[in-house]
Formats: C-alpha cells, structure tokens, sequence
C-alpha cells in the first residue's frame, strides 16, 4: 500500500532557515542542513525547500545548501522559490532537486509548466498554488498570496495538470498560520478537478489536523512548517498517531 | 568501480552521492571504455522512454550495455533505466529497448483495479518480496521504497523478484541472471535504498 506523505518545508532566506525556533536535538535550528538532517532522520518523507532569497548572493548560497544536503539526505527533494525558466530549473535539479515547484513564475508565463514537463518530466514539475476565497469562489493569488489574479483557482490546477504538472501543492490563505485544520473544503474542490498527488498546505495545528486530512482519499500529503520547527508536533509521534488512525505511513 | 551510466537522461547527483555516501568507489561516465573497465553498471534514467532510448543509442552506448550485461556484468537499472531493460515499450508509441529482460513497459493508468487512484504512481510504497535474493540481503519484506512513475513492467512474472501494491501487483523489482532493475528509487529511499546499493555493490 501506498503511504500518506508527511513534508516539512523550510523556507530559506540568505543561506538560514527562516522561522527556526527552539528546536531540541538540533545544534542549529536556522542551519538548514542541520535541519534537513534532523527531518531525515525523524522520518520527514520528503523535504520541501523555497528559496526567499532576493538577493544573487543568497541565490548562490541556497544551490550550496541544496547540494549539502542531497550529498547526504536520501529522500526526495522539492526545490521551489523563483523558478520562472528553464534555466531555474537546472540550475536546482544539477544541485540534487528532484522535484521543482513553480508558483508565480507558471502565472506569468503558463507555457513553462509544459516547457519543463516535456523537458524533465511530469513527474519533476510541481505546481503550487496560493488560493483564497474571494465573493464565494477560489481565486488564485501571485506574489506569495499578496495579489489576487483574478483567475478561479480550479481552472488554473485543471490547466496545470493538463500541461504536466505531475503533482500540485495546494496552499490555503484562509487557513494559513490560523492552525485551526487544514482547508478540506478547498483540497476537495480541487481534487475532483485533477486526478495526479495533491500536497495540502496551511493550517496544520496537531496532530488531530492530519488524521482528518487524511480521511480524505484524495489527499497525498500534508506539509507544513512552523508546528514542525517549533516543535509543536514531533514527526515521528505523528506518524505513529496517524497510523493507530488506521492511516498507511512509512515508519 | 561502478559506473553510473550517463546519457543525458536525468540527473546523477543524489545517485553518485549515495554511493559516495556508501563508500563505493563509482564515476558518472558516458565512455563506452569506463563501462567496460567497471565491475558493475547502473543505468538511471527518468522521463519518457522512447527519447530515453534514444540517447542511449546515440550515446553510442546501447551495444554497450548489451555486450557487457550479456558477458554477465552486474547491472543496474533503475527507474526508466529499469524499464530501458525490457523489450519494449508502448509510451507514446511503440519502442523498442535492450532485451535484456522478457517483458513490456506499458500505462499504468488503464490497469489500476481502483481508478480512483492517482497516476503517477508517487510516493512510499511497501516492497512484497516473492523471489529471496542476494539483493535484499539488507532489507526487509515489507520496507518502504519511493516511487515516481506512469509506466510499470508486465508480462514479466518469470523475472520478477519483488512487487508493491498499487491495487494491482506493480512490478517493483526485476531479474535475469546478472541484470537487475528496480522501478523505484533506491537513491531516494533512505536507508532501505542505501542498503540495496550496498548489496548490489557486493554482487
């Protein structure tokens, strides 16, 4: 049986974890191999890295770390943050990336989800999307959720997946930082429209909030950051919660 | 040595460093001379098959990797390097591969038994193993091993060593004399991965 997925993300600004807290067992909480080392070995499924980097200098530190940590962590690696070309995604995937997740650089220029599918694979390419409800309906918003494009959220994943994402990240501004539950009415709306992996994202709380994501068939995986990093719920007491639920994971 | 075949088909990085990491003594190489200096090949490979196929030919490294699997060289594949194995595939037409395993490549999707589930087929899965072998010295029945693929082996029971449940029975580990391959990722797979190189390093 294919298990349900658990996925830190760390966000990575000028070579540093950002929003690294308090983290028992690791040297270095804004360390980002350190902490990519301490997922692996927790039993983080896959690990999730976004560069927030404005700079060419921390552009430059953030492919260093990629390659640090794919020398020594066996799992897969999602690489997203600033891909708008090709050129962005070789430039991740010769760094040890496995996978490379394209948000506003897709909005932009929407041919770059089928560029890079018939390039690398639809199994490389990951589409993720920020979505807010807005007058009743999904909207899809660029710019990391600040600005509202006006194109209806479902429409664009059913797009995506038809140019060859192979798998969608989708992330609720409503639920996001709230830790209330992740959005299921939002991750349902959407998984009737496609039919590849859905990676849900935004408002993990407990440990309860993943056991009811996953009562939901069509959800993959959950990600999340900060309850992970400020060690509000321990990966491998999750996974072992999860699984008493009757929820197939990897322990 | 092993050499990690490369012919512009993916990407070697976490491949050369998990056996790097292993302490195995490999080199990403595209020289049909390195294949045939080395004790053993792994042929990777991810995308689609027919334009895999085709590097591999143009590489000039297809006969190659005949020859040297025929002279009974521990090989390798894995993932569409895997499927690169068998004889043919039917993704976007019909290809033909190396042969060296009987059997066909085809959609996963049209055979699933629940067609509710997704295609690819993403993500950890168990390994049901049905023929004991020397490669799974280090691991368990029932082990998780990562999986990234739309195209799956059949018709290739006789030579099949281990499976995963996708609601079907999904070919996830093949053999034929010295040539093996795995459908999913032991460069991904943590330490049930590393202990699968390890083993095929010992071969």
């Amino acid at each position: 049986m294919i298990t349900k997925r658990i996925v830190p993300c760390l966000d990575i600004r000028d070579g540093r974890v950002v929003k690294g807290l308090n983290f028992q067992g690791v040297q270095d909480v804004a360390d980002p191999v350190e902490l990519a080392r301490f997922y692996n070995r927790a039993g983080a499924d896959e690990l999730v890295f976004y560069d927030i980097t404005a700079s060419v200098e921390g552009r430059g530190l953030f492919v260093d770390i990629l390659r640090r940590v794919a020398a020594e962590v066996f799992i897969p690696l999602t690489v997203g943050g600033g891909i708008r070309t090709l050129a962005d995604f070789d430039r991740v995937l010769k760094c040890g990336a496995d996978k490379v997740s394209v948000n506003s650089g897709a909005i932009t220029n929407p041919d770059l989800i089928a560029e890079a599918a018939q390039k690398y694979g639809n199994q490389c390419v990951v589409l993720s999307m920020d979505v807010k409800r807005v007058d009743g309906s999904f909207h899809l918003f660029a710019k990391g959720g600040r600005e509202d494009t006006g194109i209806d959220a479902l429409e664009w994943a059913e797009f995506g997946v038809k140019s060859g994402a192979g798998e969608l990240v989708v992330n609720s501004i409503d639920t996001d930082g709230v830790k209330g539950g992740f959005d299921l009415e939002m991750l349902d709306a959407v998984a009737v429209r496609v039919d590849v992996p859905i990676i849900a994202s935004g408002g993990a709380g407990n440990m309860e909030h993943f056991v009811e994501l996953f009562r939901h068939p069509a959800v993959d995986a959950g990600l999340a950051a900060s309850i992970f990093h400020h060690k509000q719920v321990l990966i491998p007491d999750l996974k072992r919660y999860l699984r008493e639920n009757g929820i197939e994971m990897r322990l | 040595m092993i050499a990690v075949i490369d012919y512009g088909v993916g990407n070697l990085f976490s491949l050369s460093s998990s056996l790097a990491y292993l302490g195995l003594d490999n080199m990403v190489t595209s020289r049909a001379e390195d294949l045939q200096a080395a004790d053993r090949l792994i042929l990777p490979g991810v995308g689609a098959f027919g334009d895999a196929a085709a590097k591999l030919r143009e590489s000039g490294l297809f006969e190659v990797v005949k020859q040297q699997a025929a002279a009974g060289k521990p090989l390798l594949g894995i993932c569409l390097g895997m499927q690169l194995l068998f004889e043919k595939s039917t993704e976007y037409g019909e290809h033909e591969g190396l042969g060296l395993i009987p059997g066909t490549v085809e959609a996963l999707r049209p055979d699933l038994a629940d067609q509710s589930l997704k295609v690819p087929h993403i993500g950890w899965n168990s390994l049901q193993i049905i023929k004991d072998d020397p490669l799974f010295r280090y691991i368990q029945p029932g082990d998780y091993v990562y999986y990234v693929h739309s195209f799956y082996a059949k018709n290739c029971a006789a030579n099949t060593l281990a499976v995963s449940d996708y609601s079907i029975p999904v070919t996830g580990v093949v053999r034929a004399a010295s040539v093996y391959g795995t459908q999913f990722h032991p460069e991904k797979s943590g330490e049930v991965g590393l202990n699968l190189l390890k083993a095929f390093a010992e071969l």
